[in-house]
């Protein structure tokens, strides 16, 4: 049972010259940029100071750490702790909404189905992105300058970065809405802004609405750390507690966290089911 | 024009306008408790965010010079009427943004590394085992929550502080974040090409390299390429916490009130970001478009 394949093997190369005969370039493309890929990688290591002896020692510091850690512990600290995972919850839902409310005018200008005009919509992208260019951390200590150290600065900082990614976000589910109805009640005598209300929200208020709770839930993440800064919530207190090496409390604290986001998630993830689930059977 | 419009007769059409107004009463029933509910749990988070509108309106007019602040020079002039001054440091702020991109580039790289080890493990169809499945899993959605500044927090303690410790926590944050989409395109990777390498008697190993390898790797490819956009923006905070790259003058800058420094540095961050974002979307557009050619 070793018969061979009648095959002639010089009349397939003939056939399908692109499988047999590749042209270099393309045969070459692949392995160039791997090889290229390799060299900045390797350029980078030497140039970031990596050293296999300052490594090693660096995973020993870790596995000691990590010793260090258990048993989590929160000593004493446990009502300061829960205190401050609420505020983290509490900046996460307040600078996600602010932002949500504020985002939504604007993406109706950045909208091309909305404002044709590319004059006035090129403007309002670009500061968009401007806004999305500057990372959470960012706007934290600008706000902290402004408003003082604490959670409020926290809420502003996350309504403002996320200001510039539900701009972004909005302007495309209104892109991608379906424009028949707009023009249904356009037919029917009604004015662009109840083209707007009638024909546009209807079709992007669940989306968005996913969208804001996915949000939320990826902004507790933010809000976890925008107290490094010192902008309020439990990262105060885990940037405070790695600082003095505290490790039990420091994992106790990421723990924490951990438990949260996976709560939010759940939550979230039921929200939106029942947003987009209801959308879908209507 | 005459209009033939037909009218219902009456009693028919006040069962319908009342089947209409009880669905959409109770809709709006609906609505209505869950928009209570929010609004409760929004004066709830303000009390606990010690929001203050007070603080707010006061000092708001502060934001707003904040931005004429630093878009003066010591001199009092504008920023951009001298350049060169408002640019002082260009020099060294460009090397530094080399360390971060550099930062980014191979925390980026070594998480995208692990993260294809891992991912044929945590994919539904095609981990060899439930239980390796559920070990890969979590350790994937551990790295992927633990925020990656307080990664870096903890290794500018282990590894002393510097872009080494930046890198390493890029590295672990994509590795979660990566691992996680990667498994999702194999989740979805059509598995007949898996059934013909296996009855030819192939492993694992060559059946993960041969019939879903090819058809999953411009998808990783793209991933990583926007891994990497948000890393440059990750990097560029690193060095709040001493993890290297420009983050690090950001913050002396905004600590100590250089103000002109501060939109120096901020520009040169964003007009970073923008350049990355067009060149990764340009390269991830042409991607996208050969695995849709073949």
């Amino acid at each position: 049972m070793n018969r061979k394949p009648d095959v002639n093997a010089a009349e397939l190369r003939g056939r399908y010259p692109q499988v047999f005969d590749r042209p270099a370039s393309s045969r070459m493309a692949t392995p160039v940029v791997l090889a290229v890929a390799l060299a900045i990688f390797v350029f980078g290591l030497v140039d970031l100071d990596f050293s296999p002896s300052r490594f090693i020692s660096g995973l020993s510091q870790l596995g000691w750490i990590s010793m260090m850690m258990i048993p989590p512990d929160p000593g004493s600290s446990l009502p300061i702790y829960l205190k401050a995972l609420g505020e983290t919850l509490s900046i996460a839902l307040l600078g996600t909404t602010l932002a949500a409310v504020l985002a939504l005018p604007v993406s109706l200008l950045a909208a091309r189905n909305v404002v044709p005009s590319i004059i006035l919509r090129f403007p309002v992208r670009r500061f968009l992105d401007s806004i999305r260019g500057v990372d959470t951390l960012i706007w934290a200590l600008v706000w902290i300058n402004v408003v003082g150290l604490g959670p409020f600065a926290g809420v502003l900082a996350i309504a403002v970065s996320d200001f510039g990614a539900f701009g972004k976000l909005f302007s495309e589910a209104i892109e991608g809405a379906d424009q028949r109805q707009v023009e249904g009640i356009r037919a029917s005598g009604g004015s662009a802004l109840h083209e707007i209300r009638f024909g546009l929200m209807p079709q992007v208020l669940p989306v968005i609405a996913g969208q804001v709770l996915y949000f939320i839930e990826s902004n507790t993440r933010s809000a976890t750390i925008i107290g490094i800064v010192g902008a309020g919530g439990i990262g105060l207190q885990l940037a405070e507690q790695i600082r003095v090496l505290e490790w039990q409390k420091v994992s106790f604290l990421i723990l924490m966290i951990l438990v949260a986001v996976a709560g939010i998630d759940f939550i979230s993830g039921k929200l939106r089911f029942a947003i987009i689930g209801r959308r879908a059977i209507a | 024009m005459t209009i033939a419009v037909s009218i219902l007769p009456e009693q028919q059409l006040a069962g319908l306008n009342a089947a209409y107004r009880k669905a959409v009463a109770r809709k709006r029933l609906r609505l209505l408790a869950g928009l209570v509910l929010f609004v409760a749990a929004l004066i709830v988070s303000s009390i606990g965010a010690e929001v203050n509108l007070r603080t707010f309106f006061t000092y708001f007019g502060n934001f707003i010079s904040y931005f004429d602040r630093i878009l003066t020079l010591d001199s009092g002039q504008r920023v951009w009427t001298n350049v060169g001054e408002w640019f002082w440091g260009l020099h060294k702020w460009l090397k530094l943004l080399g360390e971060t991109l550099l930062i980014s580039y191979v925390g980026t790289l070594i998480g995208a590394v692990f993260a294809f080890a891992l991912n044929f493990f945590a994919a539904e169809n095609t981990s060899p085992a439930p239980w390796l499945r559920f070990t890969v899993r979590r350790l994937l959605e551990f790295a992927r929550t633990v925020p990656g500044i307080v990664f870096a927090l903890i290794f500018v303690i282990a590894f002393g502080l510097g872009p080494m410790a930046g890198v390493l926590a890029i590295a672990i944050h994509s590795t979660g974040a990566l691992g996680k989409l990667f498994s999702e395109i194999v989740e979805n990777a059509d598995m007949k090409p898996v059934e013909g390498i296996r009855s030819t008697g192939a492993s694992w190993l060559s059946c993960m390299r041969f019939a879903i390898l090819p058809q999953v790797s411009a998808g990783y490819a793209s991933y990583a390429l926007l891994r990497f956009e948000i890393n440059v923006r990750e990097a560029s905070v690193m060095g709040f916490v001493g993890a290297g790259g420009i983050g690090q003058e950001l913050i002396v800058a905004i600590r100590k009130f250089y103000y002109s420094d501060v939109s120096a540095i901020l520009v040169t961050i964003i007009v970073t970001v923008f350049l990355i974002d067009i060149t990764t979307g340009w390269v991830r557009g042409r991607l996208f478009g050969k695995e849709a050619r073949t």
